[in-house]
Order: C-alpha cells, then sequence, then structure tokens
C-alpha cells in the first residue's frame, strides 16, 4: 500500500517546527515504527537525517512510543500504543499526520520525541509506598481482598506514555495521578500514607499539567484502557478531611 | 586461541550449602551508617536488578548515580516480562522447599551454574515475594484474599507468583518506586537519556564511567567509588529477539575491553513461545509467555500434506502433541531448550505451519481450543487474556477462535560478565547484576527464574558486597584524577568520530546489524556445528571490516542522533557475535541451549562431556578482538551429582 506521510519536523525544543512529506511504499503487515524504520533507512542512505521518535520494546508495555496519527495519541486501533498498530488498519487512509504529544509539560526534545521526565517527577512526590528493603513481613501475612487486589491491578497497569495528557484540552495529568494513587490507596499498606493524593496532584500542577474537568478524553486513548472511575477514587482521597 | 591453565577463584564460602551465603554475610565487612554518605556507586541500568540495587543502596544510605538509556528508568526491558517469578514459599503445599528450587535450576541449567549461587538464589527467591508485596506490587489472588500460584517449565510443583501477563511491569514500577523515593530524598542522581561509553579505570579499579547525553550529545565523566553495572542481556546481538530495540552490549562490552572476563558468551536461550517472523523487515519478535503452556497443547500435523489446511480442519487422530508424545512426565511444561529443539525438528522436518520464511513453513499451533472446553472462556480468559489480545493485535487472528502460531525466538543470554560469590567481574570494583552477569542460570534458564535473579541481585546480594568492597576502599578524590577523566573522555570522543565518518559512507547501521544477526541465527542459534561456527567467524571479522568502511551516520554527534546511537551499539555487536561464535567452538559439547550437532544422542537431545567441560568458560580480551584468551572455571558439585537431564 502507498501513503503519503507528513510528519513533525523540530530541530529542538526552541526552535519552531513544521510538517515534512514523504511518500512510501509499505507492507500492510508491517507494525507503524516498522515503516517509519524503512523511511528513516531511506532517508540515511540518502543522506538526509531520520525522523527521531521513541520506541523501545515494540510490544506495547514499555510506555516509550508517542505519536499522534491523524490526531488521535497512538492512532486509530484503541486500547494499544503505537507500536502496535499495523498498517493494516490504516489501508483505507492516503494520508497520515504525524506529530508528537502536544503539552506545556511536555516540551519537544526534537521531532516527535518530546521530555516527559514531569511524569517521573509526580511519582517522586509520592507514588510509592515507604518500604525499606529487608523489613517486609511474610506475604501472606497480609491478606487482601481479591476484589481490591484485582482494582488495584487494573490501576497499575498505567505504562505512563502521557497519551492521556496529550489528548486532554487541558493537558492534565490526572488520570495517571489517579490510576497511581487508586492502585496503592486499594491495598491495605498503601493506605498509610493519606497525604499522598494531595503531595502527586501539587507537584503535577507546579510541572505545567492543567486540571481535569471531565472530558473524559483521557480513557478513550489509555493504551491500558485505565477507566475514569479512578478520578473520583483520588478526589475522595484529598476531601476526605 | 590462547589456552591458558590458570583457573579462576569464584570465592564461593566452603561448608554446608544452606548455610553458606548466611555466613558469608556474617564475614562481609560493613560501613558504619554515619560513613555511608562519604562514598558514591555508579548503578548503570534501571531494569530490575539495577533499579532494585540502586534503591536498596540509596537506603542505606550510600549516594548512588544512576543511569539508563531510556527515557525515564520505569521503561527497562525488564518491564516486558510476562509470566511470573519463582519462589521456594510452598503454598501450594505440593512438596516445594528451597532444595527443590535449587535442584530444579541446577538440572534447568544442564549442570552447568555454580551450587552456591544456585542455592543463595533459592534461599532469597521468598524474600522477594514478601519485599514486593509489601511495596504494593498487585499480585494475584485467589478469592481468599492469600497469593495465588501457577506452574512453569521444567518444574513439577506450583511456585510461580505473577501478576497477570504483566509481571516484570508490575515488579519493576515496585523497584522504580522505591528508587523514586530515594531520588526524592536526594540520595540517588538519576540521569536518564544518558548511555555509559566507557568505563573508566584509575589504578586497575574501576573507578566511574564516561557517558553521553543522548539529548545534547555531551559527553561527561562521573567518578566514583565503584560500579555496578545492571545493564541486560545481548540477545539484540542477533537483530530479531524478543528484546526492546535499545537493549545492547555496549556496557559490558566495554568492561570487557578493560579486562573483565566474558563467560559462556555461546549460551544463549532460544524460547519456544514466539510470534513466527512474518516479513523480512521485521523490528522485532514477540514473546508469548511461557505460562500458556500451563493451558495450551502444541501440536503439529502428521502429515506435510495437512500442513496448507486450516487447524480446524485436521482431525485429532491426524495431530502430533509431540512433546505430550515425547516428554509424558512433564509434557507441554518441559523446560525452553528441549521445546525449542522439538519445535525446529518438527518444522527441518517439513511439518511447520504458517507464513513461509527462506522456504520453510516456521511454526507449530499452540492450542487452547481444550481449556477452553474444559474451563470455560471466562476461567481462561481471565487467566491469559492479555495475551491473546497481544496476539490478536499483532497477527489478526483471535486464539480462542483459532490456535496460535509460534516459533522459538532469541529471548535470553545465560551469559554475561563473570563474576566472582560477590557478583564481582575479574575488574576490581566492578560489579554486574541481573542478565549483565552469567552467574546462575548455566546453560539454560527455567522460565519465571529471570526476575528472581534480577531482584535477589539487586535488593540483597549487591548491597552486602559492595558495601564489603567500599569498607575496603578510601572515598574518592575526583579532583585528582582531572587527566585520567580527560584522556576517558577523548578515547570516546576518538569512536564517535570515527564512527560518524566513515571513509565510504553509504550503508546504514541497521544493514549491518540484520547481516550480523542473520549469520549468528543461522550458526549459533539452536543448531551449532564447527565449520559453520569457523565460516560464521570469518563472515563477520569481513562484515566487522566493512561497518567500518561504509557505516552511514547523518546529523552531528552533538545533537540527539539516534542513528550514531545504533551505530556504536551494532559495533560492539559486530565484535561479541564472534566471541559467542568462538566459544559455541571451543565447547565441543552440548548441553542445555547449546546444541553441537556433533554432540547429539541418536534421540537428538543434548549429550554434555562433563569430564571436559564441567566448567565456564571465560575470554579475556587480549587486544585483539580475534584472539581472546580463555580461562576455565571448574564447576564442583558437592551436593547434586550431575546426570542425564531427563523431562521424559
Amino acid at each position: 500500500m502507498r501513503l503519503k506521510l507528513h510528519i513533525w519536523r523540530q530541530q529542538q525544543a526552541e526552535h519552531s517546527g513544521a510538517f515534512e512529506t514523504h511518500s512510501v511504499e509499505v507492507d500492510p503487515e508491517s507494525s507503524f515504527l516498522e515503516m517509519l524504520d524503512g523511511l528513516n533507512e531511506r532517508l540515511i542512505t540518502q543522506g538526509d537525517e531520520p525522523f527521531a521518535f521513541d520506541y523501545d520494546c515494540r510490544e506495547g508495555i514499555c510506555g516509550s512510543c508517542s505519536l499522534v496519527i491523524n490526531g488521535t495519541p497512538h492512532g486509530k486501533h484503541t486500547a494499544t500504543t503505537t507500536c502496535q498498530q499495523y498498517m493494516r488498519d490504516y489501508s483505507d487512509q492516503s494520508e497520515l499526520w504525524i506529530e508528537p504529544w502536544r503539552a506545556a509539560a511536555f516540551p519537544v526534545i526534537k521531532d516527535l520525541i518530546v521530555d516527559r521526565t514531569a511524569l517521573d517527577r509526580i511519582i517522586q512526590a509520592g507514588g510509592y509506598i515507604p518500604i525499606r528493603t529487608g523489613s517486609a513481613p511474610e506475604a501472606n501475612s497480609l491478606p487482601v481482598a481479591k476484589v481490591d487486589a484485582d482494582a488495584a491491578f487494573d490501576a497499575a497497569t498505567c505504562i505512563g506514555c502521557g497519551a492521556c495528557v496529550a489528548v486532554c484540552p487541558n493537558a492534565s495529568a490526572t488520570l495517571f495521578v489517579a490510576a497511581k494513587v487508586t492502585h496503592l490507596a486499594r491495598l491495605p499498606q498503601g493506605q498509610i500514607d493519606q497525604k499522598r493524593a494531595e503531595k502527586m496532584l501539587a507537584r503535577m500542577e507546579q510541572e505545567g499539567f492543567g486540571s481535569c474537568s471531565n472530558y473524559r478524553q483521557c480513557e478513550r486513548v489509555c493504551p491500558k484502557q485505565i477507566n475514569i472511575s479512578v478520578i473520583p477514587k483520588l478526589n475522595k482521597l484529598l476531601y476526605r478531611y | 586461541m590462547e589456552q591458558t591453565s590458570m583457573n579462576l577463584d569464584a570465592h564461593c564460602p566452603k561448608g554446608p550449602l544452606d548455610q553458606r551465603w548466611t555466613q558469608h554475610k556474617y564475614h562481609l565487612q560493613v560501613v558504619s551508617p554515619a560513613n555511608r554518605k562519604h562514598y558514591k556507586v555508579i548503578v548503570v541500568g534501571t531494569g530490575l536488578a539495577g533499579a532494585s540495587a540502586a534503591a536498596s543502596l540509596a537506603e542505606m544510605g550510600f549516594q548512588v548515580e544512576s543511569f539508563c538509556f531510556q527515557d525515564s528508568p520505569r521503561r527497562a526491558h525488564s518491564i516486558a516480562a510476562q509470566g511470573g517469578i519463582n519462589a521456594a514459599k510452598n503454598y501450594q503445599n505440593d512438596g516445594d522447599s528451597v532444595w527443590r528450587l535449587f535442584y530444579d535450576m541446577i538440572k534447568g541449567g544442564d549442570f552447568r551454574a555454580r551450587e552456591s549461587n544456585v542455592f543463595r538464589l533459592a534461599e532469597l527467591s521468598t524474600a522477594i515475594i514478601d519485599q514486593a508485596v509489601a511495596q504494593g506490587v498487585p499480585f494475584a489472588r485467589e478469592y481468599s484474599g492469600y497469593l495465588a500460584n501457577r506452574s512453569f517449565g521444567g518444574a513439577q510443583v506450583s511456585r510461580t507468583f505473577y501478576a497477570r501477563g504483566q509481571t516484570g511491569q508490575q515488579l519493576l514500577l515496585g523497584a522504580y518506586q522505591a528508587m523514586s523515593r530515594q531520588i526524592a530524598a536526594g540520595r540517588i542522581t538519576q540521569h536518564s537519556r544518558c548511555e555509559m561509553q566507557d568505563l573508566i579505570m584509575i589504578n586497575d579499579q574501576a573507578k566511574g564511567i564516561v557517558s553521553r547525553d543522548l539529548v545534547t550529545g555531551e559527553l561527561q565523566a562521573h567518578l566514583a567509588d565503584c560500579v555496578v553495572l545492571c545493564t541486560g542481556g545481548y540477545g539484540n546481538a542477533f537483530y530479531l529477539s524478543t528484546n526492546a530495540k535499545g537493549c545492547n552490549a555496549s556496557a559490558i562490552w566495554r568492561a570487557h575491553k578493560h579486562g573483565a572476563l566474558f563467560a559462556n558468551p555461546c549460551f544463549t536461550q532460544i524460547h519456544p513461545t514466539c510470534i513466527p517472523q512474518h516479513g523480512e523487515l521485521q523490528s522485532k519478535l514477540t514473546l508469548m509467555s511461557e505460562s500458556l503452556r500451563n493451558d495450551g497443547r502444541i501440536w503439529a500435523p502428521k502429515e506435510i500434506a495437512d500442513c496448507d489446511k486450516a487447524p480446524a480442519t485436521i482431525a485429532e487422530q491426524q495431530r502430533d502433541y509431540f512433546l505430550e508424545r515425547l516428554y509424558p512426565a512433564f509434557g507441554n511444561l518441559v523446560p525452553r531448550d528441549i521445546a525449542s529443539r522439538a519445535v525446529k525438528h518438527i518444522c527441518d522436518a517439513g511439518r511447520g505451519v504458517g507464513v513461509e520464511i527462506a522456504g520453510q513453513r516456521r511454526g507449530v499451533y499452540l492450542d487452547f481450543a481444550d481449556a477452553i472446553a474444559q474451563q470455560g472462556l471466562d476461567f481462561i480468559n481471565e487467566k491469559y487474556g492479555n495475551l491473546f489480545d497481544m496476539y490478536e493485535r499483532i497477527t489478526a487472528e483471535d486464539p480462542r477462535q483459532t490456535p496460535m502460531r509460534i516459533y522459538p525466538a532469541v529471548h535470553y543470554t545465560m551469559g554475561g560478565l563473570w563474576v566472582d560469590y560477590n557478583l564481582m567481574t575479574t575488574v576490581d570494583g566492578l560489579f554486574a547484576g541481573g542478565e549483565a552477569n552469567f552467574s546462575d542460570h548455566g546453560a539454560n534458564r527455567l522460565g519465571a527464574s529471570a526476575l528472581m535473579q534480577g531482584l535477589a541481585d539487586g535488593y540483597f546480594i549487591l548491597p552486602a558486597t559492595v558495601s564489603d568492597y567500599l569498607a575496603k576502599q578510601h572515598p574518592i578524590r575526583p579532583q585528582d584524577f582531572a587527566a585520567e577523566t580527560r584522556n576517558a573522555i577523548e578515547t570516546v570522543r576518538l569512536r564517535l568520530d570515527r564512527l560518524m565518518n566513515a571513509p565510504s559512507p553509504d550503508t546504514a547501521p541497521d544493514v549491518f546489524h540484520r547481516a550480523v544477526g542473520e549469520i549468528l541465527w543461522h550458526a549459533c542459534g539452536m543448531a551449532r556445528e564447527a565449520s559453520q561456527l569457523k565460516s560464521a567467524i570469518t563472515e563477520i571479522q569481513q562484515l566487522r571490516e566493512r561497518f567500518w568502511q561504509h557505516v552511514k551516520v547523518t546529523g552531528s554527534s552533538d545533537t540527539l542522533n539516534q542513528t550514531l546511537e545504533r551505530a556504536a551499539r551494532v559495533a560492539d555487536f559486530l565484535e561479541l557475535g564472534e566471541l559467542m561464535c568462538l566459544d559455541a567452538l571451543q565447547r565441543e559439547e552440548s548441553c542445555g541451549c547449546h546444541a553441537r550437532v556433533e554432540h547429539l544422542t541418536d534421540g537428538g537431545e543434548v549429550q554434555r562431556d562433563d569430564m571436559q567441560f564441567a566448567s565456564v568458560s571465560a575470554w579475556q580480551y587480549s587486544g585483539d578482538v580475534s584472539q581472546p584468551r580463555l580461562f576455565q572455571e571448574p564447576l564442583l558439585f558437592e551436593f547434586v551429582s550431575p546426570g542425564v537431564r531427563s523431562y521424559r
């Protein structure tokens, strides 16, 4: 299949960027990123710079890949990451627009790569259970009801990719924060730190993310289908005093 | 090649096996709490081993500098481990014990691992689960609220803890969060998008690294009192593997070139259940967790004529459930090397199914129809739903409706930097943890033991042995070594300049990577043979020469340049690939993953030669990549007698 690609070029954060257009011939069975690999290899051979984009595991779990494809973070096929988009999903298209995540808290580093370290700093503000290595009790001394363990797991599946931020009109990271808060707060050992929600949310605002106003776009693009029901849980923890 | 008779001392303690680690810890020195802040430790890599080591050392009070090439420490490839982590908790009351886990691993590794190390790993396994649960790792639980287990290959007990198909992700997040807490406390300085380029040696001790900031291209020297490499395995030497695209051998290869011995480089695990290759320009292979073999049945058509037919149309009596037929005691849950070879034999005999690659159908079926009929779709979905979804996403086929097709793929490397019982390499002050070392898996790793080893190294072993090392050092004064750091940076700059400015640049780095991968897969993959290995060595040497003449890197070295990053890693694979073949050639026996066709039984099983090869082969860089020196560490079996490794 033949496609016209409009891909974002930007040398670095301070420069302005623009779309650059390329034509590619691609096997429908190849993945979206393999298509970009092919284009990049051609560019290198021609002596041009390839497009920089983030990727690593290429199996939908590491959270590195981060492209907005035709306006949708991670692309057309829902509940998965950019690297798990396959060209067969785009057989009805002739043109694709490929952009980086866009949010004030995610400055562009180069082309399609953005800086997401703000999410690390939110975790550093309190997204952990402060247990020191070596001081843990026997694992089965702390039974957890299956319903809580499952709910904690559902929230814990967040891969920190930032698609929720990229799609949000407010560029809010509330789903990210609420997922971590819910994961930990559903477990008995995570209930001791009662200030976690407050600390993480304060950090989120400080990093330049917006607030949540219930657009619910985030859960639509979340590759791990994290449900916005984690947000009321976050709010409940915030306002319980 | 030059062979020396000098033996390596692993510093393993003596005495009763189950007392060794306890006694050893007692004899290790410690640094008093007030003095720990004066020492700095560099930890490279933030996977399970690196993140847990960094967090634990920082909790103790040491200063830690942590490095990863990814944009966040949470993205290291441990995250992709699906199936589980073993621990000898015996929660199922099915006869498990530390001794049984120890025995299973020694046998699983085909008697090519150290008893002392493996026992310690089995012993520490239970504390890892305690630690992870306390951190909030959401392991699967039963309705009772207690932890659930499942079975994995090479074991007849159920001892694997899991978090759906995301065990690695959840364990890594536990370690990453522990690290995050220490970053916030100022005890860890995290350098993300920052890749180690070289080791800094001062007076024959590892005292720092040169890093490249992958955003600005800036080269920087970091000095410390010791260096810990937890940089993962080298499976990407094969180009196509289940590793993440960024996984590379550069850190351990740089260490090797500074004198760290490289042990058993040819021991690479080919995992039986991966999604078959579909095309030439494919960038990676995807693993389907071994846990699927709990309920999935592996089969191939009995008749070649049936291989083109839709699987549903092939009658039950025309199907060959070959693992169940060949290995009735373990059935579909035989260890990975055994299963992979069996699949290869079926496909070599023309009974493979699916897409043809290079004239051969490379695939067999992994079928859930019986499990769904017996246990119900909901129950099977609960266990494997996310894996089924992943498979369907990649292949556009639903494994609930039609059997999966699977084929072996490179997955893990048991070889790595040689380390002693303290996980220290042959370079003083240089430690290696996790997949980067060779320590615990012998010639084949059992499923669900990589996570266990990474975390045992990082949470429990390195904190004790690194402390002991530091207790014997005076904290480094970086200002005294300005010349050494300048020289180290200059060496790195020259190498990068060479990569940027090949004499006749016309070929992208990935072209060379695919080529070396192809050579290794054929000569050093599931079957190895002397003449093929010899020609592979020559081909790799020629390819390496072409690489340095023709590699084309566009852009500049002082900005973000992914082509340069890749070229630098491929250059190292082109050297390591040769060592892998040399090692495979030298090991004139078959064991575990290493199947030399000259040394197989009539039934096609591997045949060890314990008289000659009950040892670790550890290679020293001699200044010429093609002429390494071989050292051997004999393996003594005091508690388990090496027998025929049967799973029948």
